[in-house]
């Protein structure tokens, strides 16, 4: 019977469309639920981040832990992005005639844009998987638990430091990034290439504004290192307890992380050209 | 609700936990409540255990104890507070009185043994550090070990976490004790020693103790009372003796470990043959 036929095969499709559109307004639903969440966890940890000041060592510890346990990746990421950057403007720079401007190439591109997000994607995935990773375990062993029943707050004792060790962390390292960055530039340029060393430096001293570039990318490496200290602690605060459940949170902290960063780092350097100019 | 227990045992009658007609469900849609109509009592000074299968909703009761879940209908009064309507900062300053042992200790893995059982001293007092330093190494010689004070978590046993995490649980001379499965994963010997401590801190400290766990033996040398769950209600309870003798068909199985009984030994499931297709249609296609 090819009319039974037909409206059978036709019932089967407004199924599978309903299925599609109800899948997609489900994620959705989620994704703003989720979101909503996270708005409510960053409350909370700034509402209890009293104790993490007046217990200062706390942070200093994690400081330790976030920080300076990412100083070897961040260096040598850095030195070797520099040098990059120093054979690649070099070799643009000579078409055009202006290979002494290899400093202020070098000195904008790591201060204003590569200095934070790299450090940022460089921090998410080597000191924000290991916050997720570790307070997810703490869940998974029930330490979050044991300390709540203690009558010691998770989010004071546990999180909130590790929130504010990243904040603090962030900006130091992507400094630390760009100094080595543009120390990278210098050995390719000046030490390999031969470009003059008076000359590197003034055409740098007097192209890069302080307040325009170097605090500009100051602020977005601050701004950064808020998300990826939140994204973090949430996810692992968050995950399920148990081996897949914090597999999954420290993977989505590096994924979310990354994809945060880029979209902040637009929001922010369309805003302050805008600001410039 | 049934008959207030020990109403003529030797501890005293007034109860410091008193669960009144609760009901829980994790998901308010849920039509399949973890808990249903839960009435009991744990008087002061006394052990009580919480038995049932794997599943049966002891944990969550325990949970609901300690303050950590909020009872979706009913109410659970603890040391005169109702725990549904209690403010965070009331709550917080209830589990100063409370110590709770964790199913594998849930040591922190960062700090050594000593520094887990300072841990409720030094966020809670302002003692000097040499008293802190003596009840630390009083707690640990209580469950003797003290010789282990610089060990980390990792480098200790099963048996061994437990105890430590049992010096940290008393480490502020807790009124009401929480057990959450403490014989779990314990050789025989790690066992015996778990429920002797327990009991002896218990009437050393003059506290009081709740003990969730299935393991029949242990928990019935050690306890006052216990009340048998099953699929959230309670389905029995009694002395130890009382219940080693009773002739309810459930907490005669679970007491004795019988296979038959009104807990089946097969998940529910449609029937083998059907599974397996051992119809005669079905041979013949």
């Amino acid at each position: 019977m090819p009319t039974t036929c037909g409206f059978a095969q036709e019932t089967r499709v407004l199924e599978r469309v309903r299925r599609s559109v109800a899948s997609l307004g489900h994620r959705v639903i989620d994704g703003i639920w989720r979101t909503g969440t996270v708005a409510r966890f960053f409350v909370r940890l700034l509402a209890s981040s009293g104790p993490s000041f007046q217990r200062f060592g706390l942070v200093m510890r994690e400081v330790y832990f976030t920080g300076v346990l990412s100083l070897v990746i961040i260096i040598v990421s850095g030195l070797f992005i520099g040098m990059v950057l120093g054979l690649q403007g070099y070799e643009t720079l000579q078409k055009y005639g202006s290979t002494e401007a290899i400093g202020v190439l070098v000195a904008l591109s790591l201060v204003r844009e590569l200095g934070p997000v790299v450090t940022g994607l460089l921090f998410a995935s080597r000191a924000g998987s290991a916050i997720t990773a570790e307070i997810g375990l703490m869940k998974v062993t029930e330490q979050l638990s044991a300390m709540d029943m203690m009558a010691v707050s998770p989010m004071s004792r546990v999180i909130a430091p590790r929130f504010w060790a990243g904040v603090i962390s962030m900006p130091l390292l992507a400094a630390l990034f760009s100094c080595m960055g543009v120390f990278g530039g210098y050995i390719i340029a000046v030490v390999i290439i031969g470009v003059d060393n008076g000359v590197f430096w003034s055409q740098m001293q007097a192209s890069v504004d302080f307040r325009y570039d170097v605090l500009n990318g100051v602020v977005k490496s601050f701004v950064f290192g808020i998300a990826v200290a939140v994204i973090a602690t949430f996810e692992g605060y968050d995950a399920p307890p148990t081996a897949e459940g914090v597999s999954r949170a420290t993977t989505r902290t590096v994924v979310n992380s990354a994809l945060t960063i880029l979209a902040l780092d637009l929001i922010l350097t369309s805003l302050m050209l805008r600001g410039g100019t | 609700m049934h008959a207030f227990p020990f109403a003529n045992s030797r501890v005293p009658a007034e109860a410091l936990v008193d669960v009144r007609s609760v009901n829980f469900s994790y998901d308010a849609s849920d039509p399949r409540p973890v808990l249903k109509g839960i009435d009991l009592q744990v008087p002061r000074g006394s052990v009580v255990a919480i038995m049932g299968a794997s599943g049966s909703g002891k944990t969550t009761l325990l949970r609901l104890i300690g303050g950590q879940l909020r009872a979706t209908e009913g109410e659970v009064v603890v040391a005169g507070r109702s725990m549904g309507r209690i403010e965070s900062a009331q709550l917080y300053h209830l589990r100063r009185r409370m110590g709770m042992l964790f199913q594998f200790g849930a040591l922190f893995t960062d700090l050594s043994v000593f520094e887990n059982v300072a841990f409720p001293v030094r966020e809670h007092t302002h003692l000097p550090e040499r008293i802190v330093r003596d009840l630390v190494l009083l707690k640990l010689e209580a469950v003797g070990m003290r010789g282990a004070k610089h060990l980390m978590p990792a480098e200790l046993s099963g048996g061994m976490a437990r105890r430590v995490a049992l010096a940290r649980a008393v480490a502020l001379d807790p009124l009401l004790m929480l057990y959450d499965e403490p014989f779990a994963g314990l050789d025989p010997i790690a066992m015996a020693v778990i429920g002797v401590l327990m009991r002896k801190l218990n009437d050393a400290l003059g506290g009081t103790s709740i003990v969730v766990s299935h393991d029949v033996a242990e928990c019935l040398e050690i306890v006052d009372y216990v009340y048998l769950v099953a699929d959230g209600v309670i389905v029995g309870h009694g002395t130890p003796d009382e219940m080693r003798r009773s002739e309810l068909p459930y907490v005669r199985q679970f007491v004795q470990g019988e296979l038959e009984g009104p807990v089946p030994f097969h998940y529910p499931a449609r029937a083998y043959a059907d599974d397996v297709r051992l119809r005669a249609g079905d041979a013949r296609a």
